[in-house]
């Protein structure tokens, strides 16, 4: 089973649903469009979870926690949000030239008891959760999340400010730059966890249209000593990697969960 | 202006043109944007440039596209010349009256460069391709390229391609003064 699939998904608050790795979901983002031209223009994106990609088939991810950094670094609004059974969709208005990064950022905590023969879960504040636990609560388990889903798209010609890393959780440094991803070229990486290199990640890479093929096909990719590592797109599409990391707590402190998930577009040549 | 562009299917040129008369050598680029039996035919998109052999821009020609549509803004489709767009297109101010042209409807096109000046007159000696990329609305993109040793002289030439979906004939000659 693959560990990080589901670290993934409790880091981002969906643990509830979640209760073994046979049942973990992909956290997505889909834009309608990654290179865009003109003086302004629009992509529509789609957000949600489920295994197979890109398809709506489960819950949709919440539109709360997605925040779009412009490429002149400064926070903009997503439009015309709606969330359905199955997906969120929103749109977003490109009004600066290059590339805006469009994330769900989340962090959070949460924690499983057993009580009564029965285990609870609980997801809040931290700071509240002494206050919620019952009496006669055991076999208490706590974890704090830090979790990001995201993509990119530009407008005119790709720019990095918004790509800079806030030293949270796990980010990506794209070396190769994220809009600017083409079939049959290699494209190099750099995975950050709390903003220092991620030496040893291991990175699950799934092309989208699983659909329309019999095996998931996943690709396992482990980063080098700097954090680093390399893929050569095989063929255009949507492409889709997550990373995830996660710290036992000991001594009664809380564990630590840490996930990552893009959204890629490979163009043909 | 370094270049010129002569409708050659057709004695009707439009206002604008100027009639290809060299006076010095002129690199001249013949192409036909094919005519296409489909339910809806827009003129395509078609982006001209110099590249090095592996694909670094050098200089854009031309660009043709809808840059005065009334309402709408043209450019939102140039990222369709998609590998124009890439190696050159978003880097540039556009529209420009170097490089930007209206689109045109099938026919057979001549389009002019001075050897003398301009885009090819600061190649520097070497190889390099004569890239064209034609993309249309509700249709295919096509693109081809034209290897060419600079200096090139006539003697070299014509060097002839032909596309099979968006473009038709291609043919590049140096006209010696």
């Amino acid at each position: 089973m693959n560990k990080a699939w589901s670290m993934t998904a409790a880091a981002l608050g969906l643990a509830f649903t979640v209760t073994a790795a046979s049942q973990a979901h992909r956290l997505w983002l889909l834009p309608s469009n990654t290179v865009l031209s003109g003086e302004e223009s629009w992509i529509t994106v789609d957000a949600a979870v489920s295994n197979d990609l890109f398809y709506f088939n489960h819950v949709p991810l919440g539109l709360e926690s997605i925040v779009v950094t412009a490429p002149d670094g400064s926070n903009v609004a997503i439009e015309n949000g709606a969330t359905g059974k199955y997906r969120s969709v929103f749109d977003l208005h490109l009004d600066q030239q290059g590339t805006y990064r469009i994330a769900s950022v989340r962090n959070g905590f949460f924690a499983s008891y057993m009580l009564d023969g029965e285990r609870h879960r609980w997801r809040g504040q931290e700071a509240e959760f002494a206050a919620h636990l019952p009496e006669g609560a055991s076999e208490v388990e706590t974890s704090r999340y830090v979790g990001r889903v995201e993509t990119f798209a530009t407008l005119g010609a790709p720019s990095s400010e918004a790509l800079a890393p806030t030293g949270s959780g796990i980010e990506l440094v794209a070396v190769t730059h994220p809009t600017d991803l083409y079939a049959g070229e290699r494209a190099e990486f750099q995975i950050l966890l709390n903003g220092e290199p991620y030496a040893g990640a291991s990175v699950e890479l799934v092309e989208g249209g699983t659909r329309y093929r019999d095996a998931m096909a996943e690709t396992t990719l482990t980063t080098d000593d700097e954090g680093h590592f390399s893929y050569t797109w095989p063929e255009a599409g949507m492409y889709w990697f997550e990373v995830g990391h996660r710290v036992e707590g000991q001594n009664g402190e809380p564990g630590q969960n840490y996930g990552y998930a893009v959204t890629l577009e490979v163009l043909p040549l | 202006m370094t270049h010129r562009v002569l409708q050659t299917s057709s004695a009707v040129l439009a206002g604008l043109l100027v009639p290809a008369l060299a006076q010095a050598d002129d690199v001249v680029l013949s192409l036909e944007i094919p005519r296409l039996t489909v339910a809806e035919y827009h003129a395509p998109y078609v982006a001209i440039w110099i590249e090095t052999p592996d694909h670094q821009a050098v200089s854009t020609l031309q660009a043709w596209y809808d840059y005065d549509l009334q309402g709408e803004d043209g450019a939102t489709w140039l990222k369709d010349l998609r590998q124009w767009w890439r190696r050159a297109g978003r880097s540039l101010a556009l529209p420009s009256d170097e490089i930007t042209q209206p689109t045109r409807t099938p026919g057979t096109y001549e389009v002019s460069f001075s050897a003398e000046q301009g885009a090819f007159a600061d190649l520097s000696a070497g190889e390099y391709n004569v890239v064209i990329e034609a993309a249309r609305e509700v249709g295919g993109r096509e693109l081809i390229r034209l290897p060419i040793t600079w200096p090139l002289g006539a003697g070299h030439t014509p060097i002839t391609a032909q596309g099979e979906s968006e473009l038709g004939a291609l043919s590049l000659t140096v006209i010696e003064d």
